[in-house]
């Protein structure tokens, strides 16, 4: 029986499940690096996916294509972001309140209008996003499996993680950014107002997470909306940025490992309760914000013996 | 030569309740290095913000190389060619030295992407053209904070900087570091002709850097000299208002009954090691003992474990003839004794409290000041906060304003006027004067020795020596958490500094 277990965990379905659950909380971790660089603590990630997916099922209801669901995501992703900076960068507020306020709000707001528009159990069958076959990567074995025939946005997502790592390391936009929330009156006293910096990594992030709900509802469910969906990935997801250190890129590989044990947890439903094996990318999660505490305890340490400091 | 590069007409700013710059007229020629001094919170900062454009002024106008400056932000400074290291550097920790001297002005390839490679080239070119040596490639939270001011300084020459402004530039250096910066100020200045702005408090950098200096004294401009012209003595005199009366302390009264006992005292410091070994001494009533020690052998954890801060290990603690030994500080405080701490932000005042706050904490259940034992007297506490306010000369913009909006010597005035006020037989003052301008700490001296004359008993313990010999009736050396000399009436610098590096401990086994 073992051997069964172990055969089914290193599947090729295994991997492309990994996929397919790394993909959303990679999108919302993407958009989380960016306030993140900001100085921004987001803790409303949860509710800017779960507003996504709500307002890509909507969309694509009202006006028959999955194509308008994420132009109307799109579109209200830049409102959340405009509307979380508002407070957190205009008005100073605790972005720790702001963000919980965002979540509660979100889901709120997407189940009353959910049941208004579509009745007491959500909607299902809206056109969906389509899958993309790369002809010829079939031909190899497995990992054509894995990474072939994929929802649209995993591929999208590649490419974003590419963009954003560029965006932040190598130009200069990225600069200012990271210096907007390592050390804003730096960028102020060279003449860039640091809150802009903190406006655009909103909207961004808004964007971010908005197509990180839209995968989840119109990508992976097939149009499917259902309360509370964004089931806490936001979360994961700013575990996944803290993890990285906002790094575009690792946040990216952090968002796959939580893919793989959620795709393994699956697996083992056969054997395990699920309720049991559901809690595994959790304790995942525990695991990683332990090694981020550790990581940082111990560089103080380091901090400490490295004086006296260097010298050219 | 006599170019003018930065001129003040008239200037004055103005904060909510204080006016910091008061009608300042003032010329900087160019090619020229000039000393802005005077007292924590004369306004020299504030008049050096008003030409980086951080403040905009509510009255006077600002000329910079004969242009008047209309719009005041610091883009508009710096394309003016006015570049300025501020006290805390403006650098970005994780980026690299280039990086942060490039910040706002990258070198790009294809338009949007920052060319590291050229930026480390711009600044080695930087480099060399000025002689500041420092790799660009390093990240600068790896430097030493005198190659970070390097960076800072390599940053506004970057920018064009023809007027370079440096708040404080010593404050956070090494003696070394010290010597290093004037060289580069002094090369800056004969071999491109800049003009250098430093503004400062310690009066013999002055004498040692500047060609011509300005004082400034509650925000307005009493004068400038040319520093050839001037000594020490006439610049505190200056920045005070009236002459420094240096060694002119009235000693009366003859010492009463001992009022500090510390017996076989041995207490451990944070990491568990002994830091008070087996310590003994005494303190009588209108006496100061001052405690000569070099940092480290063991004085904090005296006085905190006398303050009951920190739990003696072994040995007896007597306060005014009763039993202290591992009471808290509260009961300690009760039995008589205040305390100055040497740590005036980690344990002299709340920042966020008001300076009223500040004042009467400590005091908060005394009768005069409440009613019923909850009832605050708003007024009653008022009145009291306004005349400690007054009488111990605080400056700043009231007692409203929440104590870290204080400066500095301001705070520790705050410290002092509360502890003092409690009008304890014992008091402990740790560091009365650290980071404090020479008129606060002529005023912080008087004070001590009044409390003294009143017939206090006065621990005194600081890092600066000169104020322990014109403080203390007797002093004591620590080294190593042990006595190592006792002294009393002419005091020989060479003996104690002998003494607090150990080299007498056999004598004093004798003795």
């Amino acid at each position: 029986m073992f051997e069964d277990i172990l055969k089914s965990i290193f599947s090729a379905g295994t991997f492309n499940q990994m996929l397919r659950s790394a993909t959303p909380v990679a999108l919302a971790a993407l958009g989380g690096a960016m306030t993140e660089h900001a100085g921004i603590m987001n803790i409303g990630m949860d509710g800017m996916i779960l507003m996504g997916a709500f307002f890509g099922v909507l969309g694509s209801y009202l006006f028959g294509s999955a194509a308008a669901g994420v132009a109307l995501v799109l579109a209200m992703g830049i409102v959340v972001g405009l509307f979380f900076a508002l407070f957190v960068v205009k008005f100073k507020s605790d972005e720790f309140i702001i963000g919980t306020a965002l979540n509660t709000f979100a889901l709120g707001l997407t189940s009353f209008l959910s049941r208004s528009i579509f009745g007491a159990s959500g909607t299902k069958g809206n056109p969906a996003l389509p899958t993309v076959h790369i002809p010829g990567l079939d031909a190899i074995p497995f990992l054509g499996q894995v990474l072939n025939d994929n929802s649209l946005f995993i591929y999208l997502t590649w490419l974003l993680v590419l963009v954003m790592w560029l965006f932040v390391y190598k130009t200069p936009y990225g600069f200012w950014l990271r210096a907007s929330g390592e050390k804003p009156e730096t960028l102020r006293t060279a003449g860039i107002a640091p809150e802009k910096m903190k406006w655009l990594a909103s909207i961004l992030c808004g964007l971010l997470c908005g197509l990180a709900g839209a995968h989840l509802s119109l990508g992976q469910l097939q149009g499917t909306f259902a309360e509370d969906m964004a089931n806490s990935r936001g979360y994961i997801a700013f575990a996944c940025v803290i993890f990285s250190k906002a790094n575009p890129a690792v946040a990216y590989g952090a968002a796959l490992m939580f893919g793989f044990f959620d795709a393994i947890g699956l697996r083992l439903q056969d054997y395990i309760s699920s309720d049991l094996t559901n809690t595994i990318p959790y304790i995942i999660t525990i695991i990683m914000m332990v090694y981020v505490v550790v990581r940082s305890q111990r560089r103080k340490r380091h901090a400490g013996k490295r004086l006296p400091a260097r010298q050219t | 030569m006599d170019e003018i590069a930065v001129r003040f007409s008239h200037v004055s700013m103005a904060f909510p309740g204080v006016l910091a710059n008061d009608d300042v007229t003032l010329d900087i020629k160019k090619g020229e290095v000039f000393a802005l001094v005077g007292e924590n919170g004369a306004g020299k900062s504030t008049l050096m913000n008003v030409l980086y454009g951080i403040n905009t002024p509510t009255d006077g106008k600002v000329y910079i190389s004969g242009r008047e400056v209309t719009d005041f932000n610091p883009k508009t400074a710096i394309s003016m060619g006015v570049g300025m290291v501020h006290q805390h550097f403006m650098l970005v920790p994780s980026f690299t030295v280039a990086q942060n001297i490039v910040l706002s002005r990258e070198p790009r390839r294809g338009r949007v992407f920052f060319d590291n490679a050229a930026a480390e080239r711009m600044t080695r070119q930087l480099v060399e053209e000025y002689g500041l040596e420092v790799d660009p490639s390093v990240p600068v939270e790896e430097l030493s904070v005198g190659l970070q001011q390097r960076v800072e300084i390599l940053k506004t020459l970057f920018r064009g900087a023809e007027t370079l402004i440096l708040d404080e530039p010593t404050a956070v250096l090494t003696p070394q570091e010290t010597d290093e910066l004037f060289a580069v100020i002094r090369r800056v200045v004969r071999e491109r002709n800049m003009t250098v702005i430093i503004i400062t408090h310690k009066l013999y950098e002055v004498l040692a850097i500047s060609d011509r200096v300005g004082v400034m004294r509650k925000g307005q401009l009493v004068g400038v000299r040319n520093t050839a012209d001037v000594d020490e003595q006439t610049l505190a005199s200056m920045m005070v208002g009236r002459p420094v009366l240096y060694d002119q302390l009235e000693k009366t009264g003859t010492p009463g009954e001992e009022m500090i006992r510390v017996e076989d005292l041995t207490v451990r410091d944070n990491r568990g090691l002994v830091a008070v070994d087996g310590l003994n001494l005494g303190v009588r009533a209108g006496e100061v003992l001052g405690i000569a020690a070099i940092e480290g052998n063991g004085q904090s954890e005296l006085i905190e474990a006398i303050t009951g801060m920190r739990r003696p290990e072994s040995g007896r603690i007597t306060i005014c003839g009763r039993d202290a030994t591992g009471l808290s500080p509260g009961d300690i405080r009760a039995l008589g004794l205040a305390h100055v701490p040497e740590d005036r932000l980690a344990t002299g005042v709340s920042r966020d409290a008001t300076v009223t706050e500040n004042l009467l904490t400590g005091k908060q259940r005394q009768k005069q000041f409440n009613r019923f034992g909850f009832h605050q007297r708003t007024s009653t506490i008022e009145r009291y906060a306004r005349e400690l306010y007054e009488k111990f000369d605080i400056r700043g913009a009231g007692t409203d304003v929440t104590a870290g909006d204080l400066s500095g010597g301001n705070m520790q005035k705050v410290v002092i006027a509360r502890e003092f006020s409690f009008d304890c037989p014992v008091l402990i003052i740790a560091q009365p004067t650290r980071g404090v301008d020479v008129g606060a700490i002529e005023f912080i001296h008087s004070q001590i020795i009044d409390r003294r004359n009143h017939g206090c008993a006065i621990l005194l313990c600081s890092a600066d020596l000169d104020e322990v010999f014109r403080l203390s009736d007797r002093i004591i050396t620590l080294y190593e958490g042990r006595i190592t000399g006792e002294f009393s009436g002419g005091f020989s610098k060479d003996e104690i500094g002998l003494c607090m590096t150990g080299s007498r401990r056999e004598k004093e086994a004798v003795s």
